[in-house]
């Protein structure tokens, strides 16, 4: 049993623990940095101090994930070298200068305007306030960016030659940062990003809704939050489609391991809906299936022919079993949020947006969903990649280290501990912070103290606030 | 032309870890100074000199490692397996110490726990980059584009000695920051400590010195013939006058000038390993040349280096502007 941990699986383990760690932090602070530059944007714009108390709140959530997200990055960029040092010295030519783009155009513009965007609007002003919070958001984007790029390059490979030491050579760099998935990996992304903030965001405000039907703060949460949803949720399906028959094109196999095509159909594939891969015998028990449907949504046409994993060697073929859950838990929960989006609408329609505590409990269930979707859907698309680290052209088995599993063992154990406690604890304080009472009028906003020097700001906002709050209750 | 492209770069990486070492270098000391604290105040004031700047600080060492996987991969895909342990080590000490600086003020009850993670979070950080630093001096085996040695080749009593140096080293940067940043009670005190600490740093610069260039022939024949040999006169003596610097602004109650007198002591001791190293990258064989990325990565990244260092350092700098001056408990920091 112990003899199957060899160092290659433990240093993938290793890899994909510590990544989906990493990935949720970003997915989150992308999306809230934007939402902070949008609250801050529009208390300067209408004097609203709903906007600013939120700006407020929302601010202190972000610091704590963001710490979490640098923590867990700064780990990420030495990994390459701890565990994959072979993958970093053949693909370092090309992807060492995307990461060192990433890092100079996008980690220290986060960094650097971080201090001033959390604690420095006494000492700035509020235009140039606005500027840092800006700064931090557009820094999230760039960061995104970037590693889409790289991670795009290492799907779909453009503009490269391989020179005689085993080396990826960069001959064209536009190639090489705009490859053929790039485009449809970022959008995706991003707005992954901002859906699973719409998500969290809306479950805070459904949650303190439930407890004042009046809390405007709450109402202008949740409100906005459902706004975003049924915005994002659809355009979200229609790129997932076009990131979909890129896929199609560039990586077949990750298409036909998704859609639990073990046989090639030539007369039109059916859609398999739900059924249970059988790796052994090459077929998908329990099938229940639409017939043709998967010819249709990948080819635009009943009858067109799709080819199988039985197209494919064996020794190219990925986990089939893995692919094909991840892939049909984060489409359940794309027509989840789209379904919450609808009926947010609908609501709104009908005047009654705040009054239907059904449709809060549904927004609070689908709170942390946008993560698990961002999770199933890296999964789909990085286990899609396997055998390989960089697709067709260097094999997981070809890249890793020269360790001795004990080391990675002893370093992935150590990892696991110590993430659990960390962003165990991390994540505690968030949902904690979350919990704090919204309502603005007469409330305290800063009783726990963010590592900063905002009291006195906090005490001239919060008289602001109560005089403000009157006026204020009629949500949106 | 390519001798040169590769030696600009790696000069821009020196610089980035240099740049580290001297930001993280003093943040990480007020983590080795933290139990010093007297009271939950000093520890707010401390932790408040640091916290808007602490992350900016760290990126230059994700710059350090992200930019010699751009530019040297090999020397990136070498370096990193051979130093494994302490390189896991750090990143899990910087874990801690990242997160305490939110956490601390989000509970009550687990203060403790989070004001220890801090501290020992920032010793181990210190303590395992010497580590690290004494195994790139001592060297590392290489073979067939990969490393060569055991898992346990970069514990020596050489090595521990560099860590111990560095957590001193870092103290000290960290005692006469507080000095410049802090007042009253607090800033007499760190007075005191910047005295032993920095006596300490030159005892072990001195020792560090002394043992370096018997580590390898070719440090010895660097620093005893030309041209090495003018650094040989030129460091110890700007070494000197910064010693002298240090403990006159002790002495006479000076702000900045201990704090910048001690840089002043990490500069020049980074330039001494860079002497060592040179033409290396990871000595004793690998060079800058050969472990240099091709051209075509070389000329992109060093396009995106041009622009965009002079607009980091512009806005670093604006940030560290903003947040001048001292740091008082009853500004209600925190």
């Amino acid at each position: 049993m112990l003899e199957s941990f060899t160092a290659e699986t433990l240093a993938r383990m290793q890899f994909a623990f510590t990544v989906s760690f990493h990935i949720i932090f970003p997915a989150f602070s992308i999306g809230v940095a934007s939402y902070l530059a949008v609250l801050n944007g529009l208390w300067l714009k209408t004097h609203d101090q709903t906007y600013l108390f939120l700006f407020n709140y929302w601010k202190k959530i972000f610091a704590v994930a963001f710490g979490m997200g640098v923590v867990s990055g700064i780990v990420m960029s030495y990994q390459f070298g701890t565990n994959w040092s072979v993958f970093a010295d053949k693909t370092g030519p090309i992807l060492g200068p995307l990461m060192a783009y990433e890092i100079l155009s996008a980690f220290f513009l986060e960094a650097g305007f971080l201090g001033i965007a959390l604690f420095g609007r006494e000492r700035v002003g509020n235009r140039l306030h606005m500027f840092a919070v800006c700064m931090v958001a557009f820094g999230t984007l760039m960061s995104a960016t970037w590693i889409l790029s790289v991670n795009s390059w290492m799907q779909t490979p453009a503009g490269y030659s391989i020179n005689d030491v085993g080396q990826f050579i960069p001959e064209d760099w536009w190639q090489i940062v705009f490859n053929p998935s790039f485009p449809y990996r970022l959008v995706h992304m991003v707005l992954a990003a901002y859906l699973t903030t719409a998500l969290v965001v809306g479950a805070v405000g459904a949650l303190h809704l439930l407890r004042n039907k009046a809390d405007a703060a709450a109402r202008r949460m949740f409100s906005m939050a459902m706004w975003m949803l049924i915005v994002v949720a659809p355009l979200q399906i229609v790129v997932g489609d076009f990131h979909g028959l890129n896929t199609l094109e560039y990586q077949p196999a990750k298409v036909m391991a998704m859609e639990g095509h073990y046989d090639s159909h030539p007369e039109g594939a059916p859609l398999i809906l739900f059924g249970i891969p059988n790796p052994e015998e090459k077929r998908i028990d329990y099938a229940i299936q639409i017939p043709k449907l998967s010819s249709l949504i990948l080819k635009h046409d009943l009858n067109a022919p799709l080819a199988g994993l039985d197209t494919i060697p064996d020794e190219d073929e990925p986990p089939v079993a893995v692919i094909f859950w991840s892939f049909r838990i984060m489409i359940s929960l794309g027509f989840a949020m789209l379904g919450l989006g609808v009926w947010s609408l609908w609501r709104r329609i009908r005047g009654k947006l705040y009054n239907d505590d059904l449709l809060k409990r549904a927004a609070i269930v689908m709170g942390p969903m946008g993560f698990v979707a961002v999770l199933a859907g890296w999964v789909t698309t990085e286990v899609g990649r396997q055998p390989f680290t960089v697709y067709g052209l260097l094999r997981t088995t070809d890249s890793l280290a020269p360790i001795d599993a004990p080391a990675v063992a002893v370093s992935l154990i150590s990892f696991i501990i110590v993430y659990f406690f960390v962003f165990g604890a991390g994540t505690y304080y968030i949902l904690r912070l979350m919990n704090k009472p919204t309502a603005t009028s007469g409330l305290e906003i800063n009783k726990g103290p963010i590592r900063t020097a905002q009291n006195q700001f906090i005490a001239t906002t919060d008289a602001n606030l109560k005089s403000g709050a009157q006026g204020d209750n009629r949500g949106i | 032309m390519e001798f040169e492209l590769s030696f600009i770069l790696a000069m821009i990486i020196a610089f980035a870890v240099l740049s580290y070492v001297i930001l993280d270098g003093f943040d990480l000391g007020i983590g080795i100074l933290f139990p010093s604290a007297k009271s939950e105040q000093d520890k707010s004031v401390m932790m408040n000199t640091i916290a808007p700047v602490w992350d900016g600080n760290e990126t230059w060492l994700v710059m350090g490692g992200g930019g010699l996987l751009a530019v040297f991969p090999l020397a990136y895909a070498i370096i990193m397996p051979a130093l494994y342990m302490p390189i896991i080590l750090m990143l899990l000490a910087l874990i801690f110490r990242g997160v305490a600086f939110e956490y601390r003020w989000r509970t009550v009850r687990w203060k403790p726990v989070w004001d220890f993670a801090f501290f020992a979070g920032s010793v181990i950080a210190a303590f395992t980059q010497g580590i690290s630093l004494g195994a790139l001096v001592q060297g590392i085996k290489v073979a067939n584009r990969a490393y060569a040695g055991g898992w346990w080749d970069w514990l020596t009593p050489f090595s521990l000695l560099t860590g111990c140096a560095v957590v001193i080293g870092y103290g000290l940067l960290g005692s006469t920051w507080l000095i410049m940043k802090t007042e009253g009670e607090l800033q007499t005190r760190m007075r005191g400590y910047a005295k032993w600490l920095g006596i300490a740093t030159l005892g072990f610069i001195g020792v560090v010195s002394i043992l370096t260039p018997f580590q390898d022939p070719a440090y010895f024949q660097r620093w005893f013939t030309l041209p090495g040999s003018i650094f040989s006169v030129f460091v110890p003596a700007l070494v000197g006058l910064c010693t002298w610097l240090l403990f006159m602004g002790l002495k006479q109650d000076k702000e900045a000038q201990p704090f910048l007198a001690s840089l002043g002591l990490f500069v020049l001791s980074f330039i001494g390993i860079l002497v060592s190293f040179y033409p290396n990258i990871v000595p004793p064989n690998l060079t800058i040349v050969e472990a240099a990325a091709p051209d075509s990565s070389l000329r992109f990244t060093l396009v995106g280096v041009m622009v965009l260092v002079p607009l980091i350092l512009i806005y670093t700098a604006y940030a560290y502007w903003v947040f001048r001056g001292k740091v008082k408990p009853e500004d209600g920091y925190h």
